[in-house]
């Protein structure tokens, strides 16, 4: 009964989506503000279908009801409370119900932030909305329904991908879903502004704390993902280039161009018609990465399901909203010319180089995960693309963005002037190249040139981010919200190149065969292999090691890797021990029996490797606090906006 | 400067940033891209001597040998026409079994083994490497 109520709910939930759609789109284009009236409750029951629908699958799956497809697919009945809720978005049909209630959440928020807009804009862009909830709500019911019954019901689930079953992931793909379906909010706005024919500083105002937030929790999605995958998976490597990684850091790359693009839209009215197509590109890049992930067309490792069927709905999919995008773009664009002009020194200009170097990365990494398919479509010889070709290629344009970023932040607008901050910056810049040089040569004696770069880069972003901040805290100036988080933000970002570098430049790695009793050596660390006891879970057994570290002769910490077997799809899974000392990590994970009383262990040491996703997080804390500036809440209708971003546009 | 000028420049300078770095990334692509080849395309010698790539099929059932207490192993895998036998030394996947698909990166020595450097199990129960799977259904037919 249960299920059929979810089912029905989203049933329900698809024809508000369309009435929602329409009114919002047709009411204001054919003027009729009854029309866009309806947007609102339209918007308000869809979302209490789609959380009705939720509630019934969370339902099912606390419950044990394996009468239910997906539920008997994705649990058990020995699975622990807090998985069976998470399964709830383990598989590619809860997965989708989720992409859809987050879109619910998103749209929402927009509906009661819109009130102070112009009600026919607002109409309109929540019309968006609901256009692209139509289409995930078509496809969920037409192709990948979780609500579907097995006839007869099954004794026992199959149970959740024993991978998943970890905490980290159990929050990974909320929070990376939360920044993909934001980017919806902001193509919603290019939409709604291209729909009308108009785009105003005022625009750029709405359109930031949005598309800031997304980005936000982009950011802390991706970094999640990473983490887990660094101790769940990767024998310690946090980073792999796989098409599913990639598919979330195109939109996070096009997405920040976005941020920044839009900064320049707000200030300064330039950039209209780039900032539309960088929101049209964010948001087609997270359609992408759904139809990517969830089509199984890639050799992945994490693509759980394979369905090529499925794909060729979300294939037409894109097509309707890219296509019209960029239709509707090449018709209204050319009306949104920019008036003013800037100084090459100018922080028009640092923003302008900081989208392009952007999209080039974001291109290059596109390039490389999209060619295996292509050549695959054209029946060349199956290939594979990774870290080789991506490292120098993403690295390339990142150098400079990274040097642009640590000055740029001090350029004025309009009129390049960096004289007063000059002293600042090169002072600052000493100060990181004398740091990294002694770290690099002094402290790790390392004869790679780029360890020196990254390490100087990275400290100099950190210093000249806090050049301004410390100067108004002298003159007792306060910071508004939106300088606060692009400080943190731009802090962040170097502690995250400071950290790779050291990750990159001064790991140790061994793969060893070990017998009671024995170590193995590792630079200044020592790894004893003492114990192996067998041991019991939930739903699996296994054994777990005792492994002993030493520093110089003086003990550090036992470790306890383990190996588990899961009972129901009788899989293997390695639980690396980790532990963590001034944000280096010392890691240990068992292999196998090698017999002979061996068994094969690798160690790593990385040096500051969690500073990769404590930086990551910083990058997210700074949007989330940006996107809190009381600016763009205040109350602006459009007459006021017009006549305040006319009086701040200067005549050029 | 004047607008127009300075237009020409900025436009110069990105044109020319983006085919340098364009230029780049496609010779990255061309000495970076790995291959792939399944037994029988090993056997019938398309696998270029001496370089990198990667090698498909299954793990032939019984046929993992391991020198006791030492991290090196040796492996056939087949696509059921042709087999080719594989030296690794390190640790293996949690999902690499007898009888399941399997990709390895490494080249060819001069023996005819194939000296893995990485080796890759499929992820699941239901997933296999999309090519693994053609080339084994190629192999049946």
């Amino acid at each position: 009964m249960i299920p059929e109520l979810g089912h029905f709910a989203l049933i329900l939930a698809l024809l508000l989506a369309g009435l929602q759609a329409f009114f919002g789109i047709a009411g204001p284009q054919l003027a009729r503000d009854r029309w866009a009236a309806a947007v609102a409750p339209a918007v308000a029951g869809q979302f209490v279908m789609i959380l009705t629908s939720m509630a019934c699958l969370a339902y099912a799956f606390v419950t044990f009801d394996f009468s239910v497809r997906y539920v008997a697919e994705n649990s058990n009945s020995a699975l622990p409370l807090m998985y069976r809720i998470a399964a709830i978005w383990g598989a590619h049909e809860g997965s989708l119900l989720l992409w859809i209630f987050l879109l619910g959440c998103w749209t929402l928020a927009v509906a009661i932030g819109s009130r102070r807009l112009p009600p026919r804009f607002a109409a309109r862009v929540l019309g968006v909305l609901g256009l692209i909830s139509f289409g995930f709500l078509l496809f969920t019911l037409l192709t990948s329904n979780p609500f579907l019954r097995l006839e007869p019901p099954a004794p026992d689930g199959r149970d959740l991908n024993p991978l998943l079953q970890d905490p980290a992931l159990a929050i990974h793909p909320p929070m990376l879903y939360t920044g993909y379906v934001g980017f919806a909010v902001a193509f919603a706005f290019a939409g709604a502004a291209m729909l009308e024919g108009r785009l105003d500083q005022a625009w750029a105002r709405w359109t930031r704390p949005w598309t800031t937030a997304a980005w936000a929790f982009l950011s802390g999605g991706i970094a999640l993902g990473s983490w887990w995958a660094y101790y769940e998976l990767g024998w310690g490597g946090y980073w792999f280039w796989d098409p599913v990684e990639n598919a979330s850091f195109m939109p996070w790359l096009v997405g920040t161009a976005l941020i920044h693009s839009l900064a320049v839209t707000d200030k300064r009215g330039l950039f209209k018609s780039w900032t539309l197509l960088l929101a049209i590109l964010a948001f087609s890049l997270s359609l992408l990465g759904t139809f990517l992930v969830r089509s199984g067309v890639l050799v992945s490792v994490h693509s759980f399901a394979a369905d090529p069927a499925r794909g060729v709905f979300i294939l037409i999919f894109l097509c309707v909203i890219i296509g019209g995008a960029l239709a509707l773009y090449a018709w209204r664009a050319p009306l949104l010319k920019s008036q003013a002009g800037f100084e090459l020194g100018a922080r028009e200009s640092f923003l302008l180089f900081n989208n392009i170097l952007l999209v080039i990365a974001a291109a290059t990494v596109f390039g490389g995960t999209m060619a295996p398919l292509i050549a695959d479509t054209l029946g060349l010889p199956t290939l594979s693309v990774g870290a080789p070709y991506f490292n120098p290629t993403f690295l390339l344009p990142m150098l400079p963005l990274l040097a642009l970023a640590a000055i740029g932040m001090h350029a004025g607008w309009k009129r390049g002037r960096l004289s007063e901050k000059r002293r600042g910056l090169l002072a600052t810049l000493c100060i990181a190249v004398a740091v990294a040089l002694a770290v690099a040569f002094g402290v790790f004696s390392t004869t790679r040139v780029l360890t020196p770069v990254g390490l100087a880069l990275g400290s100099w972003i950190v210093l000249s981010s806090l050049i301004e901040p410390v100067d108004r805290w002298r003159r007792k100036l306060t910071l508004s919200r939106s300088v606060l988080g692009m400080t943190i933000a731009h802090i962040g970002l170097g502690v995250f190149v400071i950290a790779i570098s050291s990750v990159e430049s001064f790991t140790l790695e061994r793969d060893a065969a070990l017998a009671r009793g024995e170590s193995a050596k590792l630079g200044a660390y020592e790894f004893r292999f003492d114990n192996l006891t067998p041991i019991q879970g939930p739903n699996y057994d296994g054994v777990r090691g005792e492994i002993a570290v030493q520093r110089n002769g003086k003990p550090v910490v036992v470790m306890h890797p383990e190996k588990r077997r899961y009972w129901v799809q009788n899989s293997v899974m390695t639980e690396a021990g980790i532990h963590t000392r001034w944000g280096s990590d010392l890691f240990v994970a068992l292999g196998e029996d090698l017999g002979a009383g061996r068994w094969s262990i690798r160690a790593q040491v990385r040096p500051l490797i969690d500073f990769i996703w404590i930086g990551a997080f910083i990058m997210g804390l700074g949007g989330a606090v940006a996107a809190s500036d009381k600016r763009y809440r205040a109350a602006t209708s459009v007459a006021d906006a017009s006549l305040s971003s006319a009086a701040k546009e200067p005549v050029v | 400067m004047t607008p127009r000028r300075r237009r020409l420049v900025l436009v110069l300078g990105i044109l020319a940033g983006v085919s340098i770095a364009g230029a780049l990334a496609l010779s990255a692509f061309r000495e970076n891209v790995m291959f792939f080849f399944d037994p029988s395309q090993v056997a019938a010698g398309a696998a270029p001597a001496g370089q990198r790539f990667r090698l498909g099929g299954m793990v032939t059932k019984g046929s993992v040998q391991r020198t006791p207490g030492s991290l090196e192993v040796r492996f056939v895998v087949t696509d059921f026409n042709h087999d080719v036998p594989v030296r690794y030394t390190g640790v293996l996947p949690d999902l690499f079994r007898e009888g399941q698909g399997v990709i390895a990166h490494g080249r060819i020595d001069g023996s005819g083994t194939f000296v893995a450097d990485e080796v890759l199990a499929k992820h699941d129960e239901k997933y296999m490497p999309p090519p693994v799977k053609k080339s084994l259904k190629q192999g049946q037919a």
